[in-house]
């Protein structure tokens, strides 16, 4: 077998040669996104070893959408995902959360009406 | 692993606050902090799940190309198909866990990694199709029910999606056998030696009885797994003698028999050597299965080194032309 | 038993009294036709697009548990499932079109291969799975072409089942000839691997645009298949493909066929015997 990238690859972290593995054993891994419906959210469904978008997206389609369960599919090297670390839940998300004003409930509504 | 995490917190602090959360009921994601030992666990638990899960592919896919009728061809190729996607979830489920598809590949391939004693089981009629599905898939459901409440985000999420999947499976399994049953009486013996000859290993899937299973606890503690084996053991044959009865098969076991007073149905003993035996890689089909999985790899390795060096080519062309 | 101690009497007699006996009927039973013997035009049509579809996806679906990565386990299962999917909605209709109560599991488990109307080019056994990508490549492409036809053409229940099976087939051969250009472009021992599955299969692929009695006489069901326009199609498909893939097209050897008219390779026999011996140890079973 040729040089294969032993380095283990997870979310968020980038091995040193971004996506070029010329290692015969291990395609780079793709997350995939699909799309349920028109007008869903796309929702991380899982991932997919391919070699290249295309590839990646033909995979992605036997994989996760084989039971037509998607409209749409979005594929990402998985290296390009970058995710908060646990760390940074605190300062990062603490602060939205005394932000009442954001949330509808903050606000009154005289009994009997109707909001949309 | 980065360990995102104030330098003076200490492990037991650490254990204490991540086993704080598993006993609150949180979920845990790939980048929260783990003990090793966590991790580990993990890896072994669902690499096996996904090794069983591609090398289940083999004896079913076995007599893909002598179904009987082409409604049964499809739905085998389809099972077949979802085996290898839930071997590809849970593996992807595990790379979260920072180690490659790849790694655990040669782990199966070498005979390293252990798999589901069931498999090495060789199917020996088409009645088999019917049974695997009805009794072995089911055996997989009530193990898999169970793990999609797993404390591992990625494998739960992964465990949620082959339940959905799964129940096609375990329909359609007993479609077949309840087909054979009313069939002709070539077809009704040919489903009860299937069912002698499988009832037995399908038991053993849950593993080694509580007394005699040594990750168990630490398992439970950690609520990757959420019930012991021999509840999930005698949750399945509670589930599958009613079944057995609607259609008229008798289970090889003279000791079956309801117990009133728990409402479960009794069995007898399962034959431990035989277990333990398959386990170490002596069991009738051990050394065809690990060839066939080392043929498939070793015959693909062309095709994988084409298609790398394919994208690599297209992607020096792409960056000269930027 | 009875009939070996016939012929064995027969034997014993002086051949000038066989000959003799025979030439009693010889004007009228021995002059036979060169041509094969067909069914109804209609039918025998649609079977060549049932059984195409069968053997070939019989021939993929042997890869399942076998391919070089679990993606690919994934996706082949879906080329076959489609393609016997597309074979059993055809092998419907030629049963109900032939009328004798055949459906189409009677057509594909008790049928021999010399009633078996694919082109030989599908029945091929599978190779390495460049050989098996090459081979489905080179029918997709002919599949596209020939579903795009019949999509609009005046039979509507044939009109519906070749729309229907379009949208797969224009998917498949989007699947194997990003594989053949993956295996021509990748690496030395690929290109020398697929250009051999190439040059093998080459000579299949005349039959797939060959014209007979059978496609003149279903122009009066309103099915109007321009043979050589649809081989213009293919090749421009298929040498786009292969440019791509830097392969060269091979240069036109004698092309083989036989397929459509019960002709086959000894494959057939082989692949049948497989396909149909659970079926045939059980006539009558329902499974």
């Amino acid at each position: 077998m040729s040089t294969t990238d032993t380095t283990p690859r997870y979310e968020g972290q980038l091995p040193a040669d971004g996506l070029t593995v010329t290692g015969a054993t291990q395609w780079p891994l793709w997350e995939v996104f699909t799309q349920a419906g028109k007008g869903a959210p796309h929702e991380h469904a899982g991932s997919v070893h391919a070699t290249d978008a295309e590839h990646a997206m033909q995979n992605a389609r036997d994989v996760y959408a084989r039971r037509g369960e998607a409209v749409s599919l979005w594929v990402v090297p998985a290296t390009a995902i970058v995710a908060s670390a646990p760390g940074d839940a605190g300062p990062f998300f603490d602060p939205g959360n005394d932000k009442a004003y954001r949330h509808p409930q903050f606000y009154k509504v005289p009994r009997g009406v109707r909001v949309f | 692993m980065e360990q995102p995490i104030t330098a003076q917190a200490d492990e037991s602090a650490l254990v204490a606050a991540f086993e704080a959360r598993i006993a609150a009921g949180e979920s845990i994601e790939p980048k929260d902090w783990m003990p090793e030992r966590y991790r580990k666990q993990l890896v072994r638990m669902m690499s096996q799940h996904a090794h069983s899960e591609v090398v289940g592919m083999l004896p079913e896919g076995n007599w893909i190309t002598r179904a009987p009728s082409l409604r049964r061809k499809m739905s085998l190729i389809a099972k077949v198909q979802d085996e290898a996607g839930h071997g590809l979830y849970i593996y992807c489920g595990t790379e979260t866990l920072g180690v490659d598809r790849h790694e655990l590949l040669e782990q199966l391939l070498d005979g390293r990694a252990k798999y589901s004693s069931i498999f090495n089981y060789p199917t020996l009629s088409w009645a088999d199709m019917g049974v695997i599905g009805w009794l072995v898939d089911g055996a997989a459901i009530v193990n898999q029910t169970i793990l999609a409440k797993t404390s591992y985000g990625p494998y739960a999420r992964a465990m949620v999606r082959i339940c959905k999947e799964e129940n096609f499976h375990k329909r359609q399994g007993y479609e077949i056998c309840a087909t054979l049953a009313n069939g002709t009486p070539a077809q009704r013996a040919m489903l009860q030696e299937a069912v002698d000859r499988i009832w037995w290993p399908a038991l053993m899937m849950f593993g080694p009885s509580d007394t005699d299973s040594p990750n168990s606890a630490e398992l439970l503690k950690w609520r990757v797994k959420r019930k012991t084996n021999d509840e999930l053991r005698q949750r399945f044959v509670n589930l599958t003698v009613p079944q057995a009865i609607a259609i008229g098969l008798t289970l090889p076991d003279p000791d079956l028999r309801f117990d009133e007073s728990t409402g479960n149905w009794e069995f007898g003993e399962i034959d431990w050597t035989e277990f333990f035996q398959v386990i170490k890689g002596e069991g009738p089909c051990n050394r065809e299965r690990l060839a066939a999985r080392n043929q498939a790899h070793a015959d693909g390795a062309w095709v994988r080194e084409a298609a790398a060096a394919h994208a690599a080519k297209q992607q020096r062309s792409s960056t000269q032309a930027a | 038993m009875a009939d070996h101690t016939e012929v064995e009497e027969v034997h014993e007699d002086s051949a000038a009294d066989v000959t003799s006996a025979a030439l009693e009927v010889a004007p009228y039973n021995v002059a036979g036709s060169r041509g094969p013997r067909f069914g109804a035009p209609l039918v025998e049509y649609v079977l060549r697009l049932g059984d195409d579809r069968l053997v070939l996806g019989h021939r993929l679906s042997e890869w399942c548990g076998h391919g070089p990565i679990l993606e690919e386990d994934i996706a082949v299962a879906n080329l076959a499932l489609d393609l016997v999917g597309q074979a059993t909605m055809f092998l419907g209709l030629a049963g109900e079109l032939e009328g004798a109560g055949r459906d189409a599991d009677a057509l594909a488990f008790f049928r021999d291969g010399t009633a078996y109307r694919n082109a030989l080019l599908v029945e091929l056994p599978r190779g390495d799975f460049g050989f098996t990508m090459m081979r489905q490549f080179l029918f997709d492409a002919f599949s596209v072409v020939q579903l795009d036809a019949l999509a609009s053409c005046g039979h509507a229940q044939l009109a519906a089942i070749a729309a229907k099976s379009l949208k797969e087939a224009k998917y498949h051969v989007r699947h194997s000839g990003e594989w053949v250009v993956r295996l021509g472009d990748g690496t030395e021992e690929s290109h020398a691997r697929i250009s051999r599955s190439l040059a093998e299969l080459w000579r299949y692929t005349g039959e797939l645009f060959e014209r007979d009695v059978i496609d003149d006489a279903v122009e009066a069901h309103g099915i109007v298949f321009d043979h050589e326009a649809a081989r213009a199609r293919w090749e421009a498909i298929v040498h786009d493909v292969l440019q791509r893939a830097t392969l060269e097209v091979p240069a036109p050897p004698i092309m083989a066929s036989g397929g459509r008219r019960g002709r086959h390779t000894e494959h057939i026999g082989h692949l049948l015997s497989t396909m149909q011996s659970v079926a045939r140890a059980h006539p009558g079973a329902t499974w």
